[in-house]
């Protein structure tokens, strides 16, 4: 088999990574909560980091009129229909070897990211300003949408919102379908 | 009565004198100058870390077990064990008071002198600690997973629990015995007839391996003596246990005099395993005897009470090879077992030496049967062949012994006030260090068990004058922490304690698993609400159950209306949070008992009984969160016998 097939057919098989690892985790830290609070977003589900962080950050978040986490959301049902799609389509354009079809797998694929990372900043911003008109505490001015990368003060809370396992095998895998459609790996084992 | 005056005197001049020349030798410094330059850091544990060790120390006649952390010294909690307890409402919720049962009925308080830590292959385990009730004669067993006390067996046929609750190497018993004898089954005689009618009680109490339940297993009826302290052996000697004797004379009043006639005393060595064969081959006899047993569940988060009504008693003179007697020098407090397993040492308070037996030698001298008599048919064997050596003029009035594993003895000398360190096998003196003052029992983590921290050691005062800013009459006594690490002790530290701590445990922190909170699926308690959409009133004739909710920052529900007059009002509060160190309290108003300290997780009930109609406010008493004070509700009690209807809501506002 040709060298770069078989890294473009690893590079989309990483991508199942996503269904055993995390793809994103956001965390906060506040001075009560020493050993911090986290929640872990797959593409799936979003899980407690620590047993019952979701009910303690949804109990610290109804002060200022927060809404509860949501568990069930329709992302969660299209997202790993898409992901297993993109594997079959990437194992079947690997086994072509069309570095055409690399490509526009490749793109396809970047877009996806850029829509799925647009869809997180937009169920954050919902988050972070859908608040309670009758909260206890109210701040004029003030939202509460965790960053999409990095650190960000919200209040007493240090939130912090980082890829994790899953999205950085990702990244290798889209990595490996790159290089295999760019590189000259051309040459054949075999023969 | 003029001998008795007499010898009275003669006692009073020869104690005054030892005093007095116990002074002399040692002047006792107001403070400071036996004190090193550098036991400030030598205690400091920084804002933010650990200590670590933990400390258990007997809260005495508080009734309570306090746990300190070392080096720092400073208090972590206190955990009522015997007694009522208004700050966690334990004993006066619903739920614990069953803890307090006892054959006579609820008994709110008791003296708790020796807390002893679970132990595995005679280490220390850190799952729980054991202590004793000696007024009413009670074991109760505190699990370190939740640091609460968890079950409470009071001990038949007792007369005051002393000697009590030292474990064997695996913890296959915890034992009880009596420091007053008493007839046994009780009864109503002259107490002039006290010899041989009154007998003592040794009890051995089981612990379940796994689940520590305690059972009374059997019951060694003894001679009418005093049993005052007690160690179980290991290694070597694992299979006995040594209790000391005082008043072998029988004496029943002036027992100061009295009992303090003979040169020697008993250790009562019991064969335990001896005694197993005995029970299974049936030579006991089961006799009637009333007495409960309190469990309490982390599951239902309640206690229950069981009654008991027979005891296993086995006769020592019909179980030859049961029971022997160890003549120790004069009236011997505390008895110490080396890690070996070896050296059992007598601390023979009114003796000028220190004892040591050599176990190797006892059992050497029950093979030859070399006994020098017999007392109540049970053997007596001779001091000579079976001492291992003696402790010359170590101090005056010594009390207890603890071990640092590195061959190494530290008796405390309450007259004289001083620890002393001495070699085993050598029985030489080694270094003295002065306490502030009369020091009962010392503590060495792990130092009654067969594998030591001999890091440090804390000595338990009983007088503390001039060592803090003065309190009134009354001060807190006092533990002072000692470094033991090199070849002469170091003074470093003196904290304040509750009550008067008797005895110390003490353990490395990284062995106890600390539970952070309850899970709030597995509450099986018959009256929980685990959401608020469970929280709900029920009239039940007069008994009005509340099942009520709290969370960060109210409570479910927290308006009812339809209480009346002549109700008997249970408050069933779920504590909802899930997250550690978020208890919740509960208090409404003018309740006769306490109030309520719900951990998160649990369930805890408050029955209250209004008095006179009116509208009557209920709050969250621990501060838990930034509305903590908006944590309250309202209850509408109404006149007896009136139709107000039954209702209770929370955030629903009336639109008018
Ligand atoms: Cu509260």
């Amino acid at each position: 088999m040709r060298k770069d097939k078989i890294v473009f057919i690893v590079g989309v098989l990483l991508l199942l990574g996503l269904f055993v690892f995390p793809l994103w985790n956001i965390t906060l830290e506040a001075p009560q909560y020493p050993d911090s609070l986290g929640m872990d977003i797959w593409i799936t589900k979003i899980t407690d980091h620590n047993p019952n962080d979701i009910k303690n950050i949804n109990l610290m978040n109804h002060y200022v009129g927060m809404a509860d986490i949501q568990l069930d959301m329709i992302e969660f049902t299209i997202f790993p229909i898409v992901i297993s799609a993109m594997i079959v389509l990437g194992i079947i354009i690997g086994f072509t070897g069309n570095k055409k079809l690399y490509l526009t797998w490749f793109i396809v694929m970047i877009l996806l990211g850029i829509a799925g990372m647009y869809d997180f900043y937009l169920w954050e911003y919902e988050y972070g300003h859908n608040l309670n008109p009758h909260a206890a505490i109210k701040i004029p001015g003030q939202a509460y949408q965790p960053p999409l990368i990095g650190s960000k003060r919200i209040l007493n809370f240090n939130a912090t919102s980082l890829p994790a396992i899953g999205a950085y095998l990702m990244t290798l895998g889209l990595v490996l379908t790159c290089i295999a459609t760019f590189l000259p790996i051309k040459k054949k084992i075999e023969k | 009565m003029k001998q008795l005056l007499a010898k009275l005197l003669v006692l009073s001049t020869t104690v005054a004198l030892l005093v007095s020349c116990g002074s002399k030798d040692n002047v006792a410094p107001r403070g400071t100058d036996n004190v090193v330059s550098d036991a400030a850091s030598k205690t400091y544990v920084k804002p933010g870390e650990y200590d670590e060790f933990y400390a258990f120390l007997s809260g005495g006649f508080s009734g309570q077990l306090s746990v300190y952390g070392l080096p720092s010294g400073r208090l972590l909690k206190v955990i009522p064990t015997f007694s009522v307890d208004p700050e966690k409402g334990y004993g006066f919720n619903e739920e614990t008071k069953p803890m307090l049962e006892t054959s006579v009925g609820f008994v709110p308080w008791d003296d708790a002198h020796h807390p002893e830590l679970s132990q595995t292959n005679g280490e220390t385990d850190g799952r729980w600690i054991f202590i004793n009730g000696n007024n009413t004669p009670r074991i109760a067993r505190i699990d370190l997973g939740t640091f609460e006390t968890t079950e409470i067996i009071e001990i038949p046929n007792s007369g005051g629990n002393h000697s009590s609750p030292f474990t064997t190497e695996n913890t296959e018993y915890v034992v009880a015995g009596t420091r007053f004898s008493v007839p046994i089954p009780q009864e109503d005689i002259a107490i002039s007839e006290y010899k041989g009618k009154f007998k003592g009680a040794l009890s051995f109490i089981s612990v379940d391996k796994d689940s520590g339940d305690m059972g009374l297993a059997f019951q060694v009826l003894m001679p009418g003596f005093d049993y005052d302290l007690a160690h179980s052996g290991k290694g070597k000697s694992h299979g006995w246990t040594f209790f000391t004797t005082y008043n072998t004379e029988e004496s029943n009043t002036l027992m100061e005099v009295g009992a303090s006639q003979n040169d020697k005393d008993f250790i009562a060595a019991i064969n335990w395993k001896k005694a197993e064969e005995y029970i299974a081959q049936g030579k006991f006899k089961e006799v009637p005897a009333n007495y409960v047993n309190n469990e309490y569940s982390d599951e239902t988060h309640s206690a229950v009470t069981k009654r008991l009504n027979k005891v296993k008693v086995l006769d020592p003179v019909e179980c030859p090879g049961l029971v022997y007697f160890l003549p120790t020098p004069k009236s011997p407090h505390g008895v110490d077992v080396d890690p070996s397993g070896e050296y059992i040492v007598g601390n023979g308070k009114l003796s000028a030496d220190l004892t040591v037996h050599s176990f190797t030698k006892v059992l050497d001298a029950i093979e030859n049967k070399k006994f020098e008599g017999e007392a109540y048919g049970i053997p007596v064997l001779k001091m000579e062949d079976i001492l291992a050596g003696i402790v010359k003029e170590p101090g005056l009035g010594p009390l207890h012994t603890e071990f640092d594993g590195r061959g190494n003895a530290y008796t405390t000398f309450f007259i004289s006030s001083e620890v002393v360190k001495w070699k085993l096998g050598t029985w030489e003196v080694i270094d003295r260090q002065p306490t502030y003052y009369s020091v009962g029992h010392l503590m060495i983590p792990g130092g009654d068990s067969a594998k030591p921290d001999g890091k440090y050691l804390v000595a338990m005062n009983k007088i503390t004058k001039d060592r803090y800013l003065p309190t009134g009459p009354e001060m807190n006594h006092s533990a002072q922490l000692y470094d033991i690490s090199g070849e002469k002790m170091k003074l470093l530290l003196d904290f304040p304690t509750i009550g008067e701590p008797h005895y110390a445990q003490g353990i490395a922190a990284s062995k106890i698993k600390s539970k952070k909170i309850y899970k709030l699926e597995e509450n099986k308690h018959p009256y929980v609400a685990k959401t608020e959409a469970d929280a709900k009133v029920v009239r039940e004739g007069k008994d009005v159950h509340v099942y009520m909710t709290s969370i960060r920052s109210h409570f479910a529900p927290d308006n009812i209306e339809g209480i009346k007059v002549g109700d008997n009002v249970y408050f069933h509060v779920t504590n909802l949070e899930q997250d550690w160190d978020v208890p919740h309290g509960f208090a409404v108003m003018k309740a006769r008992n306490a109030e309520l300290l719900i951990m998160p997780g649990q369930t805890e009930t408050l029955l209250w009984r209004p008095q006179e109609p009116g509208i009557y406010p209920m709050y969250c008493t621990d501060f838990c969160s930034a509305l903590h004070q908006e944590m309250q509700g309202y209850v509408r009690v109404s006149p007896a016998g009136s139709n107000t209807e039954l209702k209770w809501s929370v955030g629903e506002v009336d639109e008018e």
